[in-house]
C-alpha cells in the first residue's frame, strides 16, 4: 500500500477519487433511511407542528392562519366577549395522564424486579422458556387482551363472580375508572419492563450478592447498596420504555376508563374524531411530545453524569 | 444478631463429618478436622476435591446434607453468612465496581454499625496497612490486579473477623506479584493473629504459607500435617503424587520392624527406609523425591548405577532422567557452580540415596 493510500484508509483529507467514491458511496446508501427518516418521522411532525398553529375551521378541518387559539385552549376558555376565563379542564388531565403514567411505571417495576431475578436464577433452558412467556403477550393482538379484562373485571365479569362465590355483594364491577385503566396499562406494559430489568440482573456477578452478605450485609441492604446501583440503567431502560408509550396510552383509558376519565391519548384523539378541533389536538399532542423530551433529556443527563462518575 | 466475638477458644473452627451431595455427585465424604485459632490453615486438592465447597460451607453460602460446623465453639450451619464473624477474600475479588475502595472498605463497617469517625480511621488504617491509602477515592476498575488483591483484603479483615477465608486469592496474579503477595499475606496474619483459612490448587503455595496444610481428595481428608510433614512424610500415593515431584518404585517389602521397612527395588538395591505405620510384606510402593537422589561424586547412602536418558537444564536446577536397570527414576541436582550442570546425557553415573528420604506407602 502506497503511503498516500495509507492516508485516505486512515480517514484523511486527501481528495483522491478513490476517496471521493466511498464518501459518494456512503451518502447514496445512506439515502434510503435519511428519505424514510424525513418522510415517516420528521415530516409528520412537522404537518402537526404547523396544524397546531392553524385556524380551526367553522366546519372541522382547519385554514391555514397562523394562530395560538390551539395552545391558549389548554390554560383557558374563551367567553362570549372573547375574554380569557383560566380552566384547569385540561391540565387535570395532563396531570391525570402523568399520574397513571408514573403509577403504571412504579408498579411494573415494582413487580418486575422479583419477576426478572427469579428468572435470572434459573437454569439455562428453564430460563429462555421463561422470557419466552414474559413475551407471549405481544402474540396477541392488544385490543384483544384489554377486552379480556373487561371480561375480568365487568359486571359479570371473572372477579365479580368469584368475590360473589366468597360472599360479597353480586354484581359489583371494577369497571370504568381510572383503576380499571391502571391495570390494564401495567399489564400491558410489564413485558417491556421486565425485559430490560432481566437483562441488567442477568450480567449482574452473583459474588458480589455473596460477597454483600459476606459483609454483614442482610438481604434489604443488599438489594439498596448493590443489586440496585448495579442495575439502575436495566431499571432506567424499562421505566423510560413503560413511562414514554404509558402517556399517550388511547385504549386503556377508552375501553377501561369508559372514555369519561380522559387521559392526553384519548383527548387528541376526540379532537381529531368527534371534537372536530384539529389545532387544539395538534397543539396537546406537541405538549405532550415536549414533556416527553423533557423527560428524556433529564434521564438522558443523568445517565451521562453516572458515566462520568465511574 | 451478629456472632458475638470469641474469648480465646484454643479452636477457631470444628468441622464433624460433615458431608455434602450435588445431584448424584457426592463432594465431601464425611469430612472432619479442627482448625486452631491464629492458624494459617490451607486446604490444598485438586479441581473437584471439595475444598471450595468447604470453605463456602465456612462462609455460609452452602450448608452441609449432614455433619455440623462450629465457629469458636457455636454451631453456625443455621447461620446465614451475614451473621457469621467471618470474611472471604474472593478469587474474583468481587469488589463493589460503584463504590470507591474507600466505601469498598467501609461497607462492613457500616453493617456492623460501626460508628462514623472509628470507620474513618479503620479505613484509614486498612487501606494504609495495604498500601492503597493513596488511591482510596477511586474504583476498583482503576486497579491492576495485584491492587484489586490487595483492597480485597482490606476489606475483609477490616472488620475484624474471627477467621479470614481466602479462596484461591493468588491465582489470577503474575508470578513475581503472587510470590511477594504470599509473604505479604503471611506478614498479615501473623500481625492481625486472625486465623486464615486458605484454599488452593497451588502445593508450593501451600508448602510455603501455612502452619498446617489438609491435603483433600475425592472428597475426603488425604492427610492433615505441617507442610514438612506433608512433604517428607505422605501417607499415601495420592499425596505424594499432589504436593511436589516423586518416583514411585513397585517395591517387595521383605522386612518389616514398626516405623519402617526393608525392601526390595526393582533394580535389585535393597533399601531401609521409613513407612507409614507398620508395613506388611508383599508388594508396596516406595516414594523418593527426586531432589533426594544424589548424583555423581554427590552420590552417598546406597549407591548404584545409572544412565542419564534425559535431562532438562532450569537454570538453578537440572531435572535428569536416569535408566537404572529398566527402571526410570527422575533426580533433580542443583547447580551449585557453573560446572554443575556438567553431567553428560548418555553418561553413567553412580546413583545414591539416603535411606532416610525414600518412603513406603500405604496403598
Amino acid at each position: 500500500m502506497t503511503e498516500s493510500a495509507l492516508h485516505a484508509a486512515a480517514g484523511g483529507t486527501d481528495r483522491s477519487p478513490r476517496v471521493r467514491f466511498w464518501r459518494d458511496l456512503s451518502f447514496w446508501g445512506l439515502l434510503p433511511s435519511w428519505l424514510l427518516m424525513g418522510l415517516a418521522l420528521i415530516l409528520p411532525i412537522a404537518i402537526i407542528a404547523a396544524v397546531s398553529l392553524a385556524t380551526r375551521g367553522a366546519h372541522g378541518g382547519f385554514t391555514w392562519d397562523f394562530n395560538l387559539a390551539g395552545y391558549r385552549q389548554i390554560l383557558f376558555n374563551e367567553g362570549w366577549t372573547g375574554e380569557l376565563e383560566f380552566t384547569p379542564q385540561y391540565l387535570l388531565i395532563v396531570a391525570r395522564t402523568f399520574a397513571l403514567a408514573g403509577a403504571t411505571t412504579l408498579i411494573c417495576l415494582v413487580f418486575a424486579v422479583p419477576v426478572a431475578y427469579f428468572i435470572s436464577r434459573q437454569p439455562p433452558g428453564r430460563k429462555a422458556a421463561l422470557v419466552y412467556l414474559v413475551t407471549l403477550p405481544f402474540w396477541v393482538s392488544m385490543i384483544l387482551r384489554v377486552y379480556a379484562w373487561m371480561i375480568i373485571l365487568g359486571k359479570d365479569g371473572t372477579l365479580p363472580r368469584f368475590l360473589e362465590t366468597l360472599g360479597l355483594p353480586a354484581g359489583m364491577s371494577f369497571m370504568f375508572n381510572d383503576g380499571a385503566t391502571l391495570t390494564a396499562m401495567v399489564y400491558t406494559a410489564m413485558p417491556l419492563m421486565v425485559l430490560p430489568v432481566f437483562a441488567s440482573i442477568e450480567k449482574l456477578d452473583g459474588t458480589l450478592i455473596e460477597a454483600s452478605h459476606d459483609l454483614y450485609g442482610n438481604r434489604w441492604v443488599t438489594l439498596r447498596r448493590v443489586i440496585l446501583p448495579l442495575t439502575a440503567p436495566g431499571l432506567v431502560a424499562g421505566a423510560i420504555l413503560v413511562f414514554v408509550p404509558a402517556l399517550g396510552a388511547v385504549l386503556e383509558p377508552s375501553l377501561m376508563g369508559g372514555g369519561k376519565q380522559m387521559m392526553m391519548g384519548t383527548l387528541i384523539q376526540l379532537q381529531f374524531g368527534g371534537g372536530r378541533n384539529w389545532p387544539f389536538g395538534a397543539a396537546i399532542a406537541m405538549t405532550l411530545m415536549a414533556l416527553v423530551l423533557v423527560f428524556l433529556l433529564v434521564m438522558a443527563l443523568r445517565a451521562a453524569r453516572r458515566e462520568d462518575v465511574r | 444478631m451478629i456472632q458475638p466475638h470469641s474469648t480465646g477458644a484454643q479452636k477457631a473452627i470444628e468441622v464433624k463429618s460433615v458431608s455434602k451431595s450435588f445431584g448424584t455427585y457426592q463432594a465431601l465424604k464425611s469430612v472432619s478436622f479442627d482448625i486452631g485459632s491464629n492458624e494459617f490453615f490451607t486446604m490444598l486438592g485438586p479441581s473437584g476435591c471439595g475444598k471450595t465447597t468447604l470453605l463456602r460451607m465456612l462462609a455460609g453460602f452452602e450448608s452441609p446434607d449432614t455433619g455440623s460446623i462450629l465457629l469458636t465453639g457455636q454451631e453456625v450451619v443455621a447461620i446465614p453468612p451475614h451473621r457469621r464473624r467471618v470474611n472471604t477474600v474472593f478469587q474474583s475479588y468481587a469488589l463493589f465496581p460503584h463504590m470507591t475502595l474507600e466505601q469498598n472498605v467501609a461497607y462492613g463497617l457500616e453493617n456492623l454499625g460501626w460508628e462514623k469517625g472509628r470507620i474513618r480511621t479503620r479505613v484509614g488504617e486498612m487501606l494504609e496497612r495495604v498500601h492503597m491509602a493513596p488511591m482510596a477515592k477511586r474504583r476498583p476498575a482503576q486497579l491492576s490486579g495485584g491492587q484489586r488483591q490487595r483492597v480485597a483484603l482490606a476489606r475483609a479483615l477490616a472488620p475484624e473477623p474471627e477467621v479470614l477465608l481466602l479462596d484461591e486469592p493468588l491465582s489470577a496474579l503474575d508470578l513475581k506479584l503472587r510470590q511477594a503477595m504470599r509473604d505479604e499475606l503471611r506478614t498479615l496474619q501473623r500481625d492481625t493473629g486472625i486465623t486464615f483459612v486458605f484454599v488452593t490448587h497451588d502445593q508450593e503455595e501451600a508448602l510455603d504459607m501455612s502452619d498446617r496444610i489438609a491435603v483433600l481428595g475425592g472428597g475426603e481428608v488425604q492427610q492433615i500435617g505441617t507442610p514438612t510433614e506433608i512433604y517428607e512424610e505422605p501417607v499415601n500415593r495420592f499425596v505424594a503424587d499432589f504436593v511436589g515431584e516423586t518416583n514411585f518404585l513397585d517395591v517387595e517389602v521383605v522386612e518389616t520392624a514398626p516405623g519402617q521397612a526393608t525392601v526390595r527395588t526393582p533394580f535389585g538395591v535393597a533399601l531401609t527406609v521409613p513407612a507409614t505405620g507398620t508395613a506388611s510384606r508383599g508388594r508396596a510402593t516406595l516414594s523418593v523425591r527426586p531432589e533426594k537422589i544424589n548424583l555423581g561424586d554427590q552420590a552417598q547412602g546406597t549407591v548404584f548405577e545409572g544412565r542419564i536418558i534425559n535431562k532438562n537444564y532450569m537454570g538453578g536446577y537440572t531435572h535428569y532422567t536416569l535408566d537404572v536397570a529398566g527402571t526410570e527414576l527422575r533426580a533433580s541436582r542443583r547447580n551449585a557452580s557453573r560446572e554443575g550442570d556438567a553431567i553428560p546425557l548418555g553418561a553413567t553415573v553412580p546413583v545414591g540415596f539416603v535411606a532416610g528420604s525414600a518412603r513406603v506407602l500405604a496403598a
